[in-house]
């Protein structure tokens, strides 16, 4: 047992709680917090999968701002001190029932498969090759994605600020 | 045992699906949106592990990962600009309470 | 040969009047439509009179022998080499006989219909009326081949309908329409499939051609409609009949002629057009264009036409007898009339075939037009002095309608056989034919004219002699003399062609196949049937012209035989018994259960199934958010294990 098998296994345990108890919480704001810590635990395998650049831009957007975000939105729509309704038991057993079914056909198809790996020669993921690629234009080059994607940021700004303005009459009232 | 790939799938699968019993089982709308966030967040994962495990000589799962950063990020704005939207009409957030697009 | 454009003017004269008085009638014409009508028909009038000058005196003979000629011919509908539906023309003795016919009572019709008919709310409808039937008579007769004359024969049909219901807001009138329709068209039935028979063997529409493969014994059209038979009847035979059953529905035929006598709820001078003059021979016209048809081709349906014919007579003279309205008593005298002339067609079929019946025929039904619609304008003029229908309201008129009774005295005795009218010279002939050919039907022809001349001096004598009845005092002083002289002028000019037309010769003219016939009887012939006519007469005449009851001590001495002949032979009622309890009963109310529950129960059934599943179905579209995810994930997940597992 090396150390670094017993960080996974604890970044592993860490991810997997909160993420369960994000979703089954009945306070609210305890949920944005584990999802926060889930996420950074996410981050923290990036880090041990040695794709730095990745956490960074976890942490900086996920949790830096999502989360924020959603803490934000819980603010705005109602009282954070109130406790959740929880659900119907019918429909806690049946989604269990879905959800169980669908995690053991996936691991079922996992683990009877062989993955190939290549015999290339890695190449590192560092922030220049990632910036040279990311901007190329040659074939391997995703600078149209690149360009798609901030067309998109901006649309979806607009689109925010339309959705969520309040109309000239609601102001008057 | 040393952890490789499929533990790593193991784990992202994990949160997939914990993520999907969330989105089933919530009544809050944010707190559906933070189950979603958990399941972008395990497809994520998925596309790093096969970029290190499977093909390391490429970039192409890096690239993936932080588009779908970027577009997860968008969408959560305006997911979150439409439920600002719908409390001020319903008065509250309840997904049961937002059934009227029906027959 | 004439020029076809002035022919075929005949006939379009008075469509043209029909669209424009149909169309511009009531706005722009209004009162004027009578005018309009009437100088349309004036023009073809003249035209036809022209025509039959020409044909009859002109082009119409080669070598002594009346041509049929086709100055127009269009071909219409072309199915294939032998069935082609064409349009044409014929002008032959009869047909010219029967425009100058048709547009002269027309006319007479429209002249006295200005001024009964004025004041009427629908004016113009009644003369656009009045002008599509003269188009449609018209072109009946001057139809060459058989499936045109079925068009024309179905527009007399509709105009009849039309103008039977012009009071369309009397239920009688209305029920009367429906009544002559239905059982014309009835009888069209009968007619369409001796249409279908007559020419599937003679592979051909045009009368010439029919009529010539189906009467000469050496064409093979011949022997296949004769070898062909269906239940023991040459197929020839079935064709022949089944014709001569529209005609007779048509001409009202016993025992078709119910709608007869209900048409009289239309307006009198729709009475003496239609259902006097002119539809209502359209029967014996018919049978008249196939008349080799019938005599060569098929004795036995000839028979049928001959009894059909005396029965039909004998039964209405009988019914005439007893009813008491003057419309009434008119309907069955023509139907007996029609009868006469159907027998007279029929008897060539008995003993040796010499065509002295058609010859006879014909006469009669030209100088029936003439006396019988002077009858029936005479009816007019008397019903709109009395303000009734009924004859033991009327009484004594003979001195407040002059001229009226003049007239009716003259077509009562052409209508008898007193010589020298016409009807004495016409009846002559059908007595002759008949004497000629078939003992039993003579006697009985003979015994009918008898009973004519009882029922019309009956009428005569109640209407114009007896007791003054005493409502007319105060009626009479507001009327202008008998209805001014637009209704005056054509009873005497319909008065001067009944006493005149007697001495046409019409053997000269007009015979089957065009040659003269000659056909005057011996002078000792007519002793006997002029001795039952005056007889008749004066039995009327103790009987009616003056008051008393010994015309009520026969009846109920009689009472039984009153009553029968009374309500027509009971034969309404029949007719009523045979639709209202077997075939709505047994036939109509089953199958319309069996529509309502059976045919819309399953297109019900697959509606409300429809629904049904529609409503469970629906609840998929819930509306919830967390649903939707849900189906997805089992749909996506199923999709995977059909992949994964079946298609591997």
């Amino acid at each position: 047992m090396s150390g670094s098998t017993i960080i996974f296994y604890l970044l592993a345990a860490l991810v997997l709680v909160s993420g369960w108890l994000a979703v089954t919480t009945r306070q609210i704001f305890r949920a944005a917090i584990y999802l926060l810590f889930s996420l950074v635990g996410i981050a923290g395998l990036y880090f041990w999968l040695q794709y730095e650049f990745i956490a960074a831009v976890q942490i900086v957007v996920y949790v830096g701002g999502i989360v924020v975000l959603i803490i934000f939105s819980i603010f705005l729509t109602q009282q954070s001190g109130q406790k959740l309704p929880s659900q119907k038991r019918g429909r806690i057993i049946f989604s269990i029932l879905a959800v169980g079914l669908g995690l053991t056909l996936t691991m079922l198809q996992l683990f009877q498969y062989t993955f190939v790996k290549s015999t290339e020669s890695p190449v590192s993921a560092n922030v220049t090759s990632i910036g040279r690629q990311m901007l190329g234009v040659n074939d391997n080059g995703y600078a149209l994605p690149f360009e798609v994607v901030s067309m998109l940021l901006l649309a979806a700004m607009i689109g925010c600020i339309v959705i969520a303005m309040k109309s000239p009459e609601n102001e008057q009232k | 045992m040393e952890p490789g790939l499929y533990q790593v799938l193991f784990i992202s699968t994990t949160l997939f699906f914990i993520g999907v019993y969330g989105f089933f089982t919530r009544r809050n709308l944010v707190t559906i949106l933070m189950s979603v966030e958990l399941i972008l967040n395990s497809v994520n994962l998925n596309f790093i592990a096969f970029n290190k495990y499977l093909w390391p000589h490429r970039l192409d799962g890096v690239f993936f990962t932080v588009f779908i950063i970027a577009i997860a990020a968008a969408e959560a704005a305006v997911a979150i600009a439409i439920i600002i939207n719908l409390y001020r009409s319903h008065q509250s957030i309840d997904v049961e309470k937002t059934e009227e697009l029906k027959y | 040969m004439p020029d076809s454009l002035v022919i075929a003017l005949i006939p379009l004269l008075p469509l043209t009047g029909f669209v424009l008085l149909g169309l511009f009638g009531k706005k722009i014409f209004r009162n004027n439509s009578g005018i309009v009508g009437t100088l349309l028909l004036l023009v073809a009038t003249v035209l036809a009179i022209y025509i039959a000058y020409g044909y009859f005196f002109g082009y119409g003979k080669t070598n002594g022998v009346y041509q049929k000629l086709i100055p127009v011919h269009y071909s219409w509908l072309r199915f294939s080499e032998n069935l082609s539906i064409d349009m044409g023309i014929i002008l032959d003795p009869i047909s010219v006989m029967m425009i100058f016919v048709v547009t002269f009572v027309s006319l007479m019709v429209h002249i006295y219909s200005l001024a009964y008919m004025k004041g009427e709310e629908r004016y113009s409808t009644y003369f656009s009326f009045l002008s599509l039937f003269t188009f449609s008579m018209l072109g009946l007769v001057l139809s060459s081949n058989i499936f045109q004359i079925y068009i024309f024969w179905e527009l007399v049909g509709v105009s009849s309908f039309l103008l039977i219901g012009y009071y369309y807001d009397r239920p009688s009138a209305v029920a009367a329409a429906k009544k002559a329709f239905i059982v014309t068209r009835f009888a069209d039935l009968g007619f369409l499939i001796g249409i279908l028979i007559l020419s599937f063997y003679s592979n051909t529409l045009d009368f010439g051609l029919l009529i010539q493969r189906l009467t000469s014994p050496d064409s093979s059209q011949w022997r296949t409609a004769t070898e062909a038979s269906f239940l023991g009847i040459s197929a020839l035979t079935w064709g022949a009949a089944l014709v001569f059953i529209g005609g007779a529905g048509k001409s009202a035929m016993f025992p078709l002629h119910i709608w007869l006598p209900d048409a009289m709820e239309g307006p009198t001078p729709v009475s003496a057009l239609i259902h006097a003059a002119t539809m209502v021979v359209a029967g014996v016209y018919l049978v008249a264009r196939l008349f080799p048809v019938f005599a060569i081709g098929s004795p036995q349906a000839m028979h049928l036409v001959a009894y059909v014919g005396t029965v039909s007579a004998f039964l209405a003279a009988m019914i005439a007898c007893t009813q008491t309205d003057i419309k009434r008593v008119l309907a069955f005298s023509t139907m007996s009339q029609i009868g006469y002339m159907m027998l007279s067609l029929g008897v060539s079929g008995f003993g040796t075939f010499d065509g002295s019946g058609y010859t006879a025929s014909m006469f009669h039904l030209f100088t029936h037009a003439m006396f019988k619609a002077l009858l029936f304008l005479c009816a007019g003029v008397i019903i709109h002095y009395v303000h009734s229908n009924e004859m033991n309201q009327m009484g004594g008129l003979r001195r407040k309608l002059p001229v009226t009774h003049i007239s009716f005295l003259i077509a009562c005795l052409a209508i008898s056989g007193i010589p020298p009218l016409s009807g004495f010279f016409s009846k002559e002939e059908i007595l002759f034919a008949a004497w000629r050919h078939n003992a039993v039907i003579y006697w009985m022809a003979l015994i009918t004219s008898g009973i004519t001349a009882f029922y019309m001096f009956r009428l005569y004598f109640s209407i114009f002699w007896n007791k003054e009845n005493s409502h007319q005092k105060e009626g009479g002083a507001q009327h202008a003399v008998e209805g001014g002289a637009l209704m005056v002028l054509p009873l005497i000019l319909l008065a001067i062609g009944s006493v005149c037309s007697g001495f046409i010769p019409f053997g000269n003219l007009v015979s089957f196949d065009g040659t003269p016939v000659e056909s005057k009887p011996h002078i000792s012939f007519s002793i006997l049937p002029v001795g039952l006519g005056l007889l008749g007469i004066l039995i009327a005449g103790w009987f009616y012209k003056k008051q008393n009851d010994r015309s009520d001590k026969i009846a109920s001495s009689f009472s039984r035989i009153y009553q029968a002949v009374y309500h027509k032979f009971y034969i309404d009622e029949l007719y009523l018994f045979i639709t209202k309890k077997i075939l709505f009963n047994l036939v109509g109310r089953p199958a319309a259960w069996f529509d309502k529950n059976i045919v819309d129960g399953l297109v019900n059934l697959t509606g409300n199934t429809t629904t049904m599943i529609s409503e469970k179905i629906k609840g998929i579209q819930s509306g919830k958010l967390q649903q939707y995810a849900m189906y997805f994930l089992i749909g996506a997940a199923g999709l995977a294990l059909f992949f994964i597992y079946y298609r591997r």
